[in-house]
């Protein structure tokens, strides 16, 4: 027989431990040196690469691993390699490069006094570029406001962008919005809002109104790492699950969320990617600076959306190589130099590295684009501020600040543009 | 956890011209260091000290346990502060912009304001919720909201709204220290500096403000009282927040003798303050930059035509933000600035 226990007194003396309570840390802190020698980054080509319609439980491991096709000479090597001609190589490194030229003008023109807020995307300008030529125009992009890459993936004019940047008078979104807070729905991306994580469930809501149709369109959004905290994103975790939403869940992890390193997020010990498994969908880990990695794994997602086999988790990894925003200093909160040691390199350096292993192209002709795009930008910059900008020059018209509230303009409205005399 | 340390009585002649910040940085340290049951967290608190620096120092001074970074889910800052505080704690937590409260919102509706009516007072929520509202630092919609009447019209919770460094640090400690939960929008246009309403007019710091001067001991503020900011006789203004100040230059502006109170605490609003003004001057104009629409002016306006009917000699007047949502181009157009509550004064002198 087993011997038998008893349970402990409910009252009285206990013999027990205190506890502690555990407050994670980053391991460098401004003044330190960084080090990732010790991150876990499997070899290129070495994850494999399941049939679109593997169940979830059996591709678990996808969760853990990371989807890479370029390897440190900038040759595609595995099962991922989703072989792209030299054009469709090309056409991204473009998108790439000019949404860093973009970004960079955007952000000087914040700091000349030209708008009040900017953001870049410094470092992770493959996660948008790759899939926005994965998905078609008729597809739905929920993303955040550091996907800016996906218009400029569609030809989205590069003067309305700045347009809206400076809610000047041809400002799309009319002077309403936050800096960066596009909106383009005749290509495919929706309304930003400021509030983090509620596109991720709306998202999986497009998708299941596209299956209640029967259409074919699909849906993809993006949250970053920090943002997976918020409920909004375990809600739509559940529903994509649930009614087997046609839908690509993409977590962009830029290791920072503000000052708040991936560890604040939950994410030092378990994978972004892992959260899929409780809910049982696929997930997909990927060299979020691998533009061949992310467009293999969106196309395999896609793919299985467009298939009727529901959702799939992709955590992209990668790293926000500038500041937060123009209100931030990271310098404040991390080591300086943790970018340029940052081990999976630079996304712009490491495609235009393998199409010069294909023979395709060459630093002379990487810096002839470089030139051209610069010139591209300051072209729209220049046109786009005839137009005004934040400060400066045409505004919209103040009447406009009534208009959309509802369809149709009650008394109330009415009455209070009459107060303010227009 | 009242009696006062040697060097806190040493230090409560020491005064300094802090900013707002810096008061409510000071407010917090002063009540880490007198009670090991307050804490504080939330998004970017920690090592940063918080978006707008009110924890600055704090984590250093205190420890990781004591001042710490959340992950993203004002949910679970809300929903965590809540079960701390039903153990004993006093958990200070912010939210980095008011803007993003509503995630939580339901913790606070929902459970912080009732845990002590459902459970008979077995359970109760001591805690303190702090976040920046309101605009005039063109932060768009969603920087510059003002979403205090969907926290006053809740039983349950109280809601404070400072206008200056000093009430600001003895409110927080009041808030603190209060047994009820306590939730305390921050003007952020007035972190720096006090604000009129005139954005081309430059901001004299806090620092340069004439009497600005913050104890840097422990001292509190009533939560429920207001204060008279500018004595008058011919109409009275009820503000808070920003608008206090703009409140101000209006009347200035205006040449009307006005008498402006700044409420403090919305709920439960000084009522007692508000109808000996009222009965005194005949008139009120009420002033929120939050939209107009079921905004706490309404509630005012109620009170103050229950309790001063026969004492009015004109209707009473709102000036608000507009029932829109907080434009980024048109933020001038927006804000209820002294222009616009100067004519609303001379109406009231008017009717
Ligand atoms: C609901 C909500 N809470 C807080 C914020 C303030 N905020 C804006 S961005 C940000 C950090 C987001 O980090 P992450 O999700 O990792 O995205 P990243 O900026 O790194 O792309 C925070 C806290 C917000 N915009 N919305
Ligand atoms: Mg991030």
């Amino acid at each position: 027989m087993a011997s038998t226990r008893t349970a402990p007194p409910a009252k009285g003396l206990k013999n027990s431990r205190a506890l502690s309570l555990r407050i994670p840390e980053p391991r460098f802190r401004p003044g330190e040196k960084a080090d990732f020698s010790s991150l876990v980054i499997p070899e290129a080509g070495a994850t494999p690469r399941p049939e679109v319609d593997t169940a979830p439980k059996d591709m678990r491991e996808l969760a853990y691993g990371m989807i890479r096709v370029l390897d440190r000479d900038g040759q595609p090597v595995g099962p991922w390699n989703p072989k792209l001609d030299p054009a469709t190589l090309k056409r991204g490194l473009k998108t790439m490069m000019l949404t860093r030229a973009y970004d960079d003008r955007m952000y000087r023109a914040q700091r000349q006094g030209k708008t009040s807020f900017y953001m870049k995307c410094t470092g992770e300008e493959a996660v948008a570029a790759a899939a926005a030529m994965v998905l078609t125009r008729e597809d739905m992009c929920f993303p955040t406001y550091r996907q800016q890459g996906l218009l400029i993936a569609r030809d989205y004019p590069l003067v309305d962008m700045m347009n809206q940047v400076y809610s000047n008078a041809k400002d799309p979104m009319k002077g309403r919005q936050l800096p960066v807070m596009y909106s383009s729905k005749k290509d495919g991306f929706f309304t930003i809002s400021g509030n983090l994580g509620t596109q991720v469930p709306q998202a999986v809501g497009w998708a299941m109104a596209s299956a209640y149709k029967g259409d074919d369109k699909i849906a993809a959004t993006w949250i970053g790492d920090g943002s997976t905290a918020e409920g909004d994103f375990h809600e739509a975790m559940i529903f994509a699950s649930v009614y087997r939403a046609p839908v690509i869940l993409n977590i962009v992890n830029n290791q920072w969320a503000i000052s708040s390193f991936h560890g604040i997020a939950g994410g030092e010990d378990a994978t972004f990617a892992s959260r899929a498994i409780g809910y049982n969908l696929p997930a997909l880990r990927v060299d979020g600076n691998d533009f061949l990695a992310v467009y293999a794994a969106t196309e395999w997602a896609a793919e299985r959306a467009r298939s009727n086999l529901g959702a799939t988790l992709i955590e992209h990894y990668t790293y926000r190589a500038e500041g937060h925003s123009t209100s931030d200093d990271p310098s404040r909160y991390r080591p300086t130099d943790e970018g340029k040691i940052w081990p999976l390199g630079d996304p712009i350096e490491r495609l235009k590295q393998h199409l010069i292993a294909l023979g395709e192209w060459s630093d002379d002709k990487q810096q002839a684009l470089y030139e051209e795009l610069v010139e591209l930008v300051r072209a729209a910059g220049r046109e786009s501020e005839t137009h005004g900008t934040l400060h400066a020059g045409e505004r919209p018209s103040i009447k406009t600040m009534f208009e959309d509230v509802y369809k149709e303009m009650d008394w109330r409205l009415v009455e209070q543009r009459q107060e303010l005399g227009i | 956890m009242n009696a006062m340390t040697k060097t806190e009585e040493a230090k409560l002649d020491a005064a300094s011209p802090m900013n707002m910040i810096q008061a409510i940085n000071s407010a917090l340290d002063i009540m880490l260091g007198r009670d090991p049951n307050v804490l504080t967290f939330g998004e970017d608190v920690g090592y940063f000290g918080g978006v707008f620096r009110a924890t600055e120092g704090l984590q250093k001074k205190y420890g990781l346990n004591r001042c710490f970074d959340t992950p993203i889910t004002e949910g679970g800052i809300i929903g965590t502060a809540i079960g701390m505080a039903t153990y004993g704690l006093r958990p200070v937590v912010e939210i980095q912009f008011a803007d993003y409260i509503y995630p939580g919102y339901d913790q606070i509706v929902s459970e912080a304001a009732r845990i002590r009516y459902r459970s008979a007072g077995d359970f109760t929520a001591p805690m303190t919720i702090r976040t920046p509202y309101g605009g005039g630092i063109f932060g768009g919609q969603t920087h510059s909201q003002s979403p205090e009447a969907l926290f006053t019209h809740v039983a349950g919770v109280v809601t404070v709204i400072p206008s200056n460094p000093y009430d600001a640090k003895g409110l927080l400690i009041s808030a603190i220290e209060s047994d009820d939960p306590v939730v305390i929008f921050e003007p952020k246009r007035l972190y720096n500096g006090p604000f009129e309403g005139y954005p081309d007019k430059p901001v004299t710091p806090w620092q340069k403000v004439e009497g600005n001067l913050v104890p840097e001991g422990y001292y509190t503020v009533p939560l429920g009282k207001a204060r008279t900011v500018r004595e008058g006789q011919d109409v009275t203004v009820l503000a808070y927040g920003t608008m206090v100040h703009v409140a101000v230059a209006a009347a200035t502006e205006a040449g009307v003798d006005a008498e402006v109170i700044d409420l403090r605490t919305l709920a439960p609003v000084d009522l007692e303050a508000i109808v000996a003004s009222v009965r005194k001057t005949g008139r009120c104009v009420i002033v929120h930059e939050a939209t107009r629409t079921s905004g706490f002016g309404a509630e005012l306006s109620a009170l103050v035509q229950e309790h001063c009917f026969y004492a009015l000699e004109a209707p009473i007047l709102r000036v608000t933000g507009w029932d829109t949502p907080y434009p980024h181009a048109f933020e001038w157009e927006y804000f209820p600035g002294p222009t616009r509550v100067a004519r609303a004064l001379k109406q009231v002198m008017v009717g």
